[in-house]
């Protein structure tokens, strides 16, 4: 295939890398108060990817790149579920970053530019383009935690992050390498074709190393440790993108790369399937336990999102297509739920600054009785009760882990699941019955409203307005990588 | 033994000791200086199996900058290590659990590992015939030129991305626009006309100005 060819498949990552250096060298040159057009013009750009990925050549599967890279129905739906996401935190950013005095260009550039890498990753069947876009990705994202630079915290944060990132590089290579060793290919194609008997053990040990770089990602325990603090660390709105673009994306490769690359034809699906149900069960407990002793909100999100990350790895556990569709399927709807709850942090604003603290929402139903409802709602379908869109995120993890025979797993998951319902009702709880805390300021910008209305709109109604919809491309996307 | 033989071993051994004494030597600057010995010493290891691109990427990239950037941290920054150490003895049990856990799975592999049956192929370094035989063919950077903006232009581009991500962070984390320095423009010295600085005055005798 000539280079011509490749180039049209790719074009939606072209254009962001194109657009994100165009904007970067707009933002140099113009006066600092225009600087809010950058952000227009990311959301923009991102816009135009999403159609491109959709409408395009890029929307025809194809392997290009010597098989570094792929357009298929898997790709396609991960890849407009993230930038989805990005769109949403970068309207989030907008009024918090002015007020913090963090409005600086480089800001939707940079997300710009993680988003190019998650597009990237999510595409590549290749061991090598894995760690290229997931480096591109994690690097502009420590830069993004550190972006308070001022702050303690914040700086602690980025440090931290970045110093437990690049170990968890360090692990994935090896392991990488030991794939390479054993096998002699980086395609996942080759290596699924090159393993036999003989270098079982070797590749097994390859394997487990990549999964654990990969479940440092999509922070799953025992990986989880850097999570709590980053995303206390870290400015709001940039925890609010932490939280929903990067760890779809990383769910994502993680489920291309066990199943393209160690299918269940060479018998290699019980060799990981055992360490997933390990990490999905160790991530549901540590999730469901610690959470209950936080005192700050984005620690709460911090440990529920660990929690969540094990129920979605129950559906990866599976194994079979179905597996692969629930977690896609849950990914997406954690996805609305964070996203929206951290438009409603967002809100948490008093004039002395931002309040982070669980206790600061007592009485919020008598203060701000619309807050506390959306609140309240978003609690709820986190919890994973009945009606909200949260349940059926639940429901479809557990049949597909229920059909594939993991009834431990789903024991477990159904017990964490009620000890998780604690501390979610606990915040609805100080919302509803507790005195009424110093009101909150009522200036957060149409920007953060909207997409709190929206999120709660849409796990209110989701099962009449997406899941219909949802299921069906989930279903089709997960179908491509068998 | 041939001379190449020899060199090989020198290297392996200079390689390995060096290895170890960056992780046992108490002075920080001495692991520095050890650290660069040894990527001296696999440099000499890439030269003997024909890698002489990658022995040279070696010495100019790790010696020339990483090591070099190194040994100013360690030497600039006033790190106290004796406090650093004394969180050891608390650690230790679970340094010494992930240790063992580890070295299993690495004797696992070392186990599971097959040696090449030819002895040509097990041998880790080439022979002076080898070495001249290798001169005829394209060498290593012409090998890489030719597919590294053909087969592997994708990864490529990622990288100069990664690269440009890098330098975005550098600046935006570390450059801060100070008000209030004397900044040289030279964009307005150079457009300084001279009626702007000096004026021609004719000054008449006994009068002043």
């Amino acid at each position: 295939m000539q280079l011509g060819d490749n180039i049209s498949f790719a074009f939606p990552e072209i254009w962001l890398a194109i657009s994100a250096m165009a904007l970067l060298m707009i933002g140099v040159f113009i006066d600092s108060k225009y600087h809010r057009f950058i952000s227009f013009g990311a959301i923009f750009s991102i816009f135009v990817a999403l159609f491109l990925v959709n409408f395009g050549t890029a929307s025809e599967n194809a392997s290009l790149f010597n098989g570094a890279f792929v357009t298929d129905g898997f790709g396609q739906f991960s890849k407009s579920v993230i930038y989805v996401a990005a769109i949403f935190a970068i309207i989030l950013s907008d009024r918090f970053m002015e007020r913090e005095r963090l409005a600086r260009f480089e800001y939707p550039v940079l997300i710009l530019l993680s988003v190019l890498g998650m597009s990237l990753m999510v595409a590549s069947t290749d061991l090598i383009s894995v760690y290229m876009g997931i480096e591109l990705q994690s690097l502009a994202l420590y830069i993004l935690a550190t972006f308070n630079r001022d702050s303690r915290r914040s700086t602690e944060a980025g440090l931290k992050y970045f110093v437990l990132g690049a170990l968890s590089s360090g692990l994935m290579l090896y392991g990488m390498s030991l794939i390479y060793g054993f096998t002699g290919a980086t395609t996942f194609e080759a290596i699924a074709a090159g393993a036999d008997e003989a270098n079982r053990i070797g590749l097994i040990f390859g394997m487990v190393f990549l999964i654990s770089g990969l479940s440092f990602k999509v922070s799953a325990a025992p990986f989880h440790m850097w999570t709590p603090d980053v995303y206390e660390g870290s400015p709001t709105p940039v925890t609010a993108f932490f939280a929903a673009a990067p760890k779809f994306a990383a769910m994502a490769i993680f489920a291309r790369v066990l199943v393209e690359a160690f299918p269940a034809a060479t018998d290699a699906l019980s060799d990981w399937q055992q360490v997933i149900v390990l990490v999905s069960i160790l991530s549901m407990v540590v999730g469901a336990f610690s959470a209950i002793a936080q005192k700050n909100i984005k620690r709460l999100m911090a440990y529920s999102s660990i929690g969540h990350m094990g129920y979605a790895l129950m559906g990866l556990a599976a194994g079979t297509s179905q597996g692969i569709s629930s977690v896609l399927v849950y990914m997406t709807i954690y996805l609305i739920m964070t996203i929206g709850t951290f438009a409603c942090i967002l809100m948490m604003r008093r004039p002395e600054g931002m309040a982070e603290n669980i206790s600061d929402l007592s009485g919020l139903s008598q203060t701000r009785p619309g807050l506390a409802i959306m609140f309240s709602a978003l609690m709820f379908s986190l919890a994973g009760i009945p009606i909200f869109l949260g349940f059926f995120a639940k429901l479809y993890v557990f049949m597909a882990a229920v059909n594939a025979g993991l009834f431990v797993l789903v024991v477990v998951g159904a017990l964490s699941s009620v000890i998780a319902t604690y501390y979610y009702l606990r915040v609805v709880k100080i919302i509803w019955m507790d005195e009424p805390a110093p009101e909150f300021e009522r200036d957060a910008g149409p920007g953060v409203k909207g997409v709190a209305i929206l999120s709660t709109v849409l796990i209110v109604a989701g099962i009449v307005v997406i899941m219909p919809f949802l299921n069906i491309a989930a279903e089709a996307a997960a179908a491509t990588l068998f | 033994m041939t001379f190449a033989g020899i060199a090989f071993w020198a290297f392996a051994i200079s390689t390995v000791t060096f290895g170890l004494l960056v992780i046992l030597a108490r002075n920080p600057v001495h692991s520095v200086l050890c650290l660069i010995t040894t990527f001296i010493s696999v440099a000499g290891l890439f030269v003997l199996m024909g890698a002489e691109y990658l022995a040279f990427l070696l010495i100019i990239v790790y010696v020339g900058a990483v090591a070099v950037l190194f040994l100013f941290v360690v030497m600039m920054l006033d790190v106290d290590f004796a406090e650093l150490k004394s969180g050891f003895a608390e650690y230790l049990p679970y340094g010494v659990i992930v240790g063992v856990v580890l070295l299993v799975n690495i004797g696992l592999v070392v186990a599971a590992w097959q040696l090449p049956t030819d002895p040509q192929l097990a041998q880790p370094y080439l022979t002076g015939a080898e070495m001249t035989a290798n001169l005829e063919g394209p060498n290593n950077a012409e090998a890489l030129g030719m597919v590294l903006y053909t087969d592997y232009i994708h990864y490529f581009q990622i990288a100069g991305m990664v690269l440009l991500v890098a330098m975005i962070g550098a600046i935006i984390l570390t450059f801060r626009e100070r008000k209030g320095i004397k900044k040289q423009n030279p964009g307005d010295q150079a457009a300084r006309k001279r009626e702007d600085a000096v004026e021609v005055v004719s000054v008449q005798t006994g009068k002043g100005i």
